[in-house]
């Protein structure tokens, strides 16, 4: 009895105490926390060079794999398992030195012939990973000693440490990385329950800043209000990327928060520019100018999401805003049209996959042409099918599809892409710009290209989705702009 | 009964090995390539040929077809091509929730099924009786994801009392939370199955009930309750005995949308995502396996059948007298 009083007498004064000196006894964080995090991407294995998909980067990069360089979540490139790089004059020998006493959660420690090892995944035949002709410039990789990488290429490219970033250093005597990891993380995988939970355990011999919680656990919902559910009931503290905008308005309390970060996904109505009608410039600017992008943009999203008028995204160093370029005019888009030899209009067939948002945005997009005179048949694919005839044969005419990737708009100097835009002084800046010397002068002829590109409506860049995080409001310190799918976990804590 | 026995085994088998053979033909006349799974936008040419060589949908069918069969007779189901891990563990341990998912809504659809579907055919002309009728009526045509969304807007949003999905981390081992996660799921599949049970029994009830054997039963002078137990309830079980096969059948196959709709990581879920990513090992393996399972629940209502009622001793095939 005198215990238990005892007892009450300290919280008690303890509590006061607290409040006397200013400390947030309610904030106190807990490093034992285990973090619930709550996804739609589970992995497809956990080997990103061998097809593990979204998930699997949202899961390890930076948690449980890291990089040389680390793409920080404002989109900076710095310093992690490289302490320094040292570029030849000419721009084509790059000499990184690795930091000293790193050690995989094997306990092997890391040395420059896992570096080595690790970009010859990537760059080998078997890698499936969608990074690969980035590293197209690479001539050789050598070893002079434990702790030095020697990389030459074969042309400049001054988006090489950038791309360092997306490589993941793995321990090159591990077997078996689709279903066990060995990475230098602050986290060590703990199980992967296929279809249910990945967890993640503090790794206790991290060389850095030890992880803020001890446990993460990765929660898979196949169902959007399923997760959101988990979310609602705290089942899960957050949600990574909110993807149901109707769901926003139940979070609007002060149990949870909203955050509204960048994104770095687009919506494309991609055209064949190879075949007519769309091999003209003029017609394509038509169709472009004749969808308010900005009235569907808000039907699906709300407030929420960005209109750019480009491939671009803000978070890209060669950003600008272009929406007035191919602005929303049904009058310009009919003169267009005309000038095109089109005055009565055409049809078309637009492949839409069957997910959201692609089925109401096109017919969105259908009763906006018709203003114009343009019929538009929608032909709805699975994503399979877009892969196989769209990608693979080019068999289109216009399509729909979503690109994820940051500084992507380069993919329009390749005259082979599936879209076939083939504009020889765009495909000439866009190499000019990654020989560039300066990350100023590769910026400059960036935008420059990017004009060209929008003035010629090489695509109709329909809106930038938001990247909406949603968690409790006692959770802090994650990620909220998930560029390119990465979800830094070792900095949230929990209250 | 024992020659019936082994025909009826033999049956089985060729209908398994049947159905094999359909699953992977019908597969395979499907579009497109699994190997399109492992690759983004982007992918070259020789990243696409290699995805096709890992994945082995470069083999000529013959090829790929004697690598199924060689897998089946060993239990293997192979790899997935996806993720890698093997299909047949896999699978068993998928099973561990959607078994007792199934076989837990089933037992509870048959208890809340029997007692109501009598009432509603013993007292067919009292209001109660009627209201039975119609309530059931109402819940053969409400959806089962319908149900289940209600069930987690009251006890999961609302109440709070029970979650809205998911399964413990650590399965079975932390029994307490693992059941509490199927409560739901078990409610919803048991209501909507027992909607069209009641139906069945009160049908069953109601021929029995009208029957010559019941009336001279009672007019020898049992007493309604010996009369229903000596006469009635065998005859009634049988057409309810195969009806229920079914309806266990169509649960395990049909608890893809329950898992979907409460985020379960069952045997159907499983399926769901392997179809998605043309999956051809863990899509085979899944169907194969609740294709046994559907023909063996077949199979046993079919000798429970026969056991309860003597008279299809007299036909080999069981069907007719």
């Amino acid at each position: 009895m005198k215990k238990g009083k005892f007892g009450k007498y300290a919280i008690a004064g303890a509590l006061a105490f607290a409040l006397v000196a200013g400390i947030p006894v309610a904030s106190a964080a807990n490093p034992s926390a285990t973090i619930n995090i709550g996804s739609l991407y589970e992995p497809q294995n956990l080997d990103n060079t061998a097809g593990g998909g979204q998930g699997v980067t949202e899961a390890l990069n930076g948690n449980v794999y890291e990089g040389l360089f680390r793409l920080s979540d404002s989109g900076k490139v710095e310093n992690l398992l490289a302490t320094s790089t040292k570029t030849s004059a000419n721009g084509l020998t790059y000499t990184f030195t690795l930091r000293p006493n790193v050690h995989f959660h094997s306990g092997k420690t890391l040395t420059s012939a896992d570096v080595k090892y690790s970009i010859e995944k990537v760059i080998g035949s078997n890698s499936q990973s969608a990074r690969k002709s980035s590293f197209g410039a690479i001539k050789l990789i050598s070893t002079p000693d434990a702790k030095s990488v020697v990389v030459t290429l074969a042309n400049k490219s001054i988006s090489f440490v950038y791309n360092l970033s997306y490589v993941w250093i793995v321990n090159s005597s591990a077997k078996d990385l689709t279903s066990t990891e060995d990475g230098t993380g602050p986290y060590r995988l703990d199980s992967w329950k296929r279809g249910s939970t990945l967890s993640l355990t503090r790794f206790d011999g991290y060389w850095g800043h030890a992880a803020k919680n001890q446990t993460v656990v990765f929660h898979y919902f196949t169902d959007a209000t399923a997760l959101n559910n988990a979310l609602l009931t705290h089942a899960v503290d957050v949600i990574t990327s909110e993807q149901s905008p109707d769901a926003l308005a139940q979070f609007k309390t002060s149990a949870f928060k909203i955050n509204n970060g960048a994104s770095t996904t687009k919506l494309l109505l991609v055209f064949n520019d190879r075949v007519a009608p769309f091999n003209k410039p003029l017609v394509r600017k038509a169709i472009t100018s004749a969808i308010d992008n900005k009235k569907l943009l808000e039907s699906i999203w709300g407030s929420y999401g960005t209109l750019t008028g480009s491939m671009v995204p803000p978070t890209d160093p060669w950003y600008e805003d272009l929406t007035k370029v191919n602005p929303y005019d049904v009058s310009l888009a009919k003169k267009e049209l005309a000038r095109a030899g089109y005055p009565n209009g055409f049809t078309f067939r637009l492949d839409t996959p069957n997910y959201d948002p692609h089925p109401a945005a096109a017919v969105f997009i259908k009763s906006e042409l018709a203003k114009v005179g343009v019929t538009v048949n929608i032909n709805i694919i699975t994503a399979d099918q877009w892969y196989n005839n769209v990608y693979k044969k080019l068999d289109f005419v216009a399509t729909m599809q979503e690109h994820v990737n940051d500084r992507d708009v380069v993919w329009y100097g390749n005259p082979n892409f599936y879209w076939g835009y083939n504009n020889p002084p765009v495909t000439k800046l866009i190499t000019q710009a990654e020989e560039a010397n300066s990350a100023s002068a590769q910026a400059a002829l960036l935008k420059r290209a990017n004009r060209i590109i929008v003035g010629d409506a090489a695509s109709d860049w329909i809106y930038l989705y938001p990247q909406i995080v949603v968690a409790s409001s006692g959770l802090s310190g994650y990620p909220i702009n998930g560029l390119n799918s990465q979800f830094f976990a070792y900095e949230i804590t929990k209250n | 009964m024992l020659k019936y026995l082994v025909r009826r085994l033999i049956f089985l088998f060729i209908s398994i090995f049947l159905a094999s053979i359909s699953l992977f033909v019908l597969l395979r006349l499907l579009p497109g390539d699994p190997a399109n799974a492992l690759l983004s936008v982007g992918a070259t040419p020789e990243q696409i040929a290699a995805a096709r060589h890992s994945v082995g949908t470069d083999l000529p069918m013959p090829t790929q077809f004697g690598k199924w069969l060689g897998q089946l007779f060993t239990l293997h189901f192979g790899n997935s091509l996806i993720g890698g891990y093997p299909v047949g563990p896999e699978i068993f341990s998928r099973l561990s929730i959607t078994v007792p998912l199934t076989l837990s809504a089933f037992l509870l659809a048959v208890l809340i099924a029997i007692p109501l579907g009598f009432v509603a055919a013993y007292k067919a002309r009292t209001w109660y009786g009627a209201s039975l009728n119609a309530v059931s009526q109402l819940g053969i045509a409400i959806p089962v994801f319908w149900v289940g969304v209600l069930l987690i807007f009251g006890f999961a949003l609302r109440l709070m009392i029970l979650p809205a999905g998911g399964f413990p981390i650590d399965g079975w081992s932390n029994f307490g939370e693992a059941v509490k996660s199927l409560i739901l799921p078990v409610c919803t599949i048991s209501l909507v199955m027992s909607a069209s049970l009641i139906r069945y029994v009160r049908s069953a009830t109601l021929d029995v009930l009208g029957s010559d054997y019941i009336r001279t039963s009672r007019a020898l002078g049992s007493s309604f309750i010996t009369a229903m137990w000596r006469h009635g309830l065998r005859n009634a079980a049988a057409p309810v005995i195969s009806i229920l096969g079914i309806e266990l059948a169509t649960t395990f196959v049909g608890a893809v949308v329950v898992e979907s709709v409460f985020d379960l990581p069952g045997l159907g879920s499983l399926l769901v995502k392997a179809i998605s990513q043309r999956d051809y090992p863990v899509v085979q393996g899944v169907l194969f396996a609740s294709t046994v399972a559907v023909l063996f629940i077949g199979f046993l209502a079919d000798l429970t059948q026969r056991i309860l009622d003597p008279r299809l001793s007299k036909s080999l095939t069981g069907v007719s007298l």
